[in-house]
């Protein structure tokens, strides 16, 4: 019985071919956007977690203020850090082995007709030792020269190639704003990060050469601290917490008004981006998902009206009320899983293809596909239910007396 | 009559709507139908014959009065219990034939049968048998579209015979077919009374039709006005 009328509804679908599809459109792109959505967001997240490893598990980043990353209450309102600061901490905690300052805005740099809006950064040697750069043209800083803060830069690749082309830029002034500097070396290339950021755009100054002619100030906005090979970073982290509090006078009982970040927590925090998209993503599939539904409610009502004379002579003939709820329930409910196996199909191939775009693995998710499945069955049972009732209850002499 | 009865209806009344509007389509009937009857019933327009063949086919149930169909009291069977009884024991052959669209003669021919749950192998054989019954083996693949309208009847009968029914109900059967045709179709109807043993009660507009049958029925305005065996055929 159960086979008959699943071969019933397969006919009745493929009938109507034209008119099946159009119904499974809605549920084809709602699980279409969710399997690509997922498998690219799942494939950012691998390659953040390649790119995490590449950086190393022993980096931390202290910023002041909290939840820096997700907009916490304090962004803004902390005081910034100071060199002292930096010191300090590199001094007084035996895991950390070097503790770079780093000061940032964004600004112009220009050389002759060649301009580029670039992140000039100010720090001092150490930031390429925790950072891992390598010269690829030219010098680092000599000692007198961070001290001094003389105006000398260091220029990362893309700014190179925007104000160069192929040429030579050590020895030549650029402008940085209304600052002229001279460039004194160039960094090897790191490539593009995860999300396709750039880390090559910028140009690094010696930190009180920043402070005193951009920014104004004194400030040091984040300490970029390497840990000692083979130290615990969970143990380095709370020391260094420790030491942050008594150096910012933070009492006993006050938060935290600043927030040590290790690698790990930059993984969850990318993947949290991911997360939020995927889970936006979500939303929009399952309003898809809703309209799809209602499509198929809409094809299954004006099929059961087109179909009122055979629903008639089915009840006549002996079909009991739950024989024609079956029959109708299943056509809605293979029409819903039909559109949901078009709807993976297309979406694997969108995430593979978005993949390739963003250039990180392809990774679908094997639940994802699987729920989607599910999901778009239970689309069907829950729109194609009302239809099908509508059929079952029909009065059979009235049903055959249809036009 | 030894014959053990199939139908008995007794002062069944069907009323539609209530009030000033209320239509009596059936006035207190009393009919008893005996295993291998064949009955013709005959009446003018409106005068209650499809509603008389609704109630006696278990797809209506009367107002008022008793109806009892193989000593079951259908009045007090739900609705999927009444399909039962349709399921197993009646036959239909409708007005309009009422076949599937785009559906082979075969395969609405098989349709009783598949709520009989039976098998499809079982199925093709026992409808395959009853298109030959009617003469129509050779057409089993044709859509019911590329079929003349006798043909079509002759379908429509043999999906009613499919399932070895207690007794075949048919509303006009010949009502849009030409007069040869026509006798055809009643030839093989009193065949199957004769020689089958079925019980067949059939309305029809058409006194040369309703000689086939044993007995006639007179029906006007929703009453039995003359029960009597037919001339029988000249
Ligand atoms: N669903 C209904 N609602 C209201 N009145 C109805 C309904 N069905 C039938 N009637 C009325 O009941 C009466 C008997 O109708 P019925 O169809 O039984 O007549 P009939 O003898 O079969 O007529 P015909 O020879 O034209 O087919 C008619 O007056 C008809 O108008
Ligand atoms: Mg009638």
């Amino acid at each position: 019985m159960l086979a008959e009328t699943l071969r019933l509804a397969v006919q009745a679908i493929f009938r109507n071919a034209l008119r099946s599809a159009l119904t499974m459109l809605g549920i084809v792109i709602g699980v279409a956007s969710v399997i690509a959505m997922v498998t690219v967001g799942r494939g950012s997240t691998e390659q953040v977690a390649s790119d995490v490893r590449k950086l190393g598990t022993n980096v931390a980043i202290v910023v002041p203020g909290q939840g820096a990353m997700r907009g916490g209450p304090h962004v803004g309102t902390a005081p910034m850090f100071t060199l002292r600061i930096n010191d300090a901490v590199e001094a007084g905690v035996a895991a950390v082995a070097v503790s770079a300052p780093i000061s940032q805005t964004r600004e112009r740099a220009i050389f002759g007709s060649a301009n580029r809006m670039t992140e000039v950064v100010g720090t001092d040697n150490r930031y390429f030792e925790a950072a891992r750069w390598q010269v690829a043209a030219g010098r680092l800083f000599e000692e007198g020269e961070v001290r001094a803060g003389r105006t000398l830069c260091i220029l990362g690749e893309t700014l190179r190639q925007a104000l160069f082309g192929s040429g030579d830029p050590v020895g030549a002034t650029i402008r940085i704003g209304a600052l002229s500097c001279r460039v004194i070396g160039l960094l090897r290339s790191k490539g593009a990060s995860t999300f396709g950021a750039d880390q090559d755009d910028f140009v690094i100054l010696p930190l009180a050469a920043f402070q005193r002619r951009i920014a104004g100030n004194s400030d040091v906005q984040t300490l970029y601290v390497s840990i000692r090979e083979g130290a615990a970073v969970d143990a380095a982290r709370e020391e260094i917490t420790r030491l942050m509090r008594e150096l910012r006078r933070i009492g006993p009982g006050e938060d935290d008004d600043f927030e040590v970040l290790d690698t790990r927590q930059f993984a969850t925090m990318l993947t949290g981006i991911t997360g939020i998209l995927t889970g936006l993503l979500s939303a929009v599939a399952a309003v898809s998902l809703l309209v799809g539904g209602i499509g198929i409610m809409n094809i299954m009502l004006v099929s059961v009206t087109e179909r009122t004379r055979e629903i008639g002579i089915r009840l006549a003939i002996g079909a009991q009320a739950r024989d024609v709820l079956a029959q109708f329930l299943i056509e809605a409910i293979i029409l819903s899983m039909l559109g949901g196996v078009v709807g993976i199909l297309a979406g694997l191939g969108l995430g593979l293809a978005g993949a390739r775009m963003l250039s990180v693995p392809f990774a679908p998710d094997p639940l994802t596909v699987l729920v989607s499945f599910g999901f778009s069955a239970l689309v069907g049972i829950i729109f194609g239910f009302f239809p099908a009732r509508r059929a079952a209850r029909m009065d059979p002499i009235e049903a055959l007396r249809h036009e | 009559m030894a014959e053990p009865p199939v139908i008995v209806l007794e002062r069944i009344s069907r009323v539609y709507g209530t009030g000033e509007i209320a239509v009596r389509a059936l006035d207190g009937i009393d009919l008893t139908v005996r295993a291998g009857e064949f009955i013709a019933i005959m009446g003018p327009s409106g005068s209650g014959k499809s509603t008389a063949m609704n109630v006696i086919g278990c797809l209506d149930t009367p107002s008022s009065g008793n109806y009892r169909f193989m000593g079951v009291e259908v009045a007090g069977l739900t609705r999927d219990q009444r399909a039962l009884l349709r399921r197993h024991y009646i036959g239909f052959v409708f007005q309009g034939y009422n076949l599937l669209p785009r559906t082979s003669a075969l395969q609405n021919v098989e349709l009783p049968l598949i709520y009989r749950g039976r098998g499809r192998a079982e199925r093709q054989k026992a409808a395959l048998e009853a298109l030959a019954r009617v003469g129509l083996e050779s057409r089993a693949a044709h859509d019911p579209g590329r079929l003349s309208g006798g043909q079509q009847q002759r379908v429509a009968i043999a999906r009613a015979l499919v399932g070895a029914p207690k007794i075949m109900l048919a509303d006009e059967p010949t009502g849009n077919l030409d007069t040869r045709t026509s006798v055809e179709i009643m030839e093989m109807l009193r065949g199957l009374n004769r020689e089958g043993g079925l019980t067949i009660v059939m309305v029809t507009h058409e006194p040369d039709m309703a000689r086939y049958a044993d007995r006639l029925i007179w029906m006007v305005d929703g009453r039995i006005a003359r029960d009597e065996p037919t001339p029988g055929i000249a």
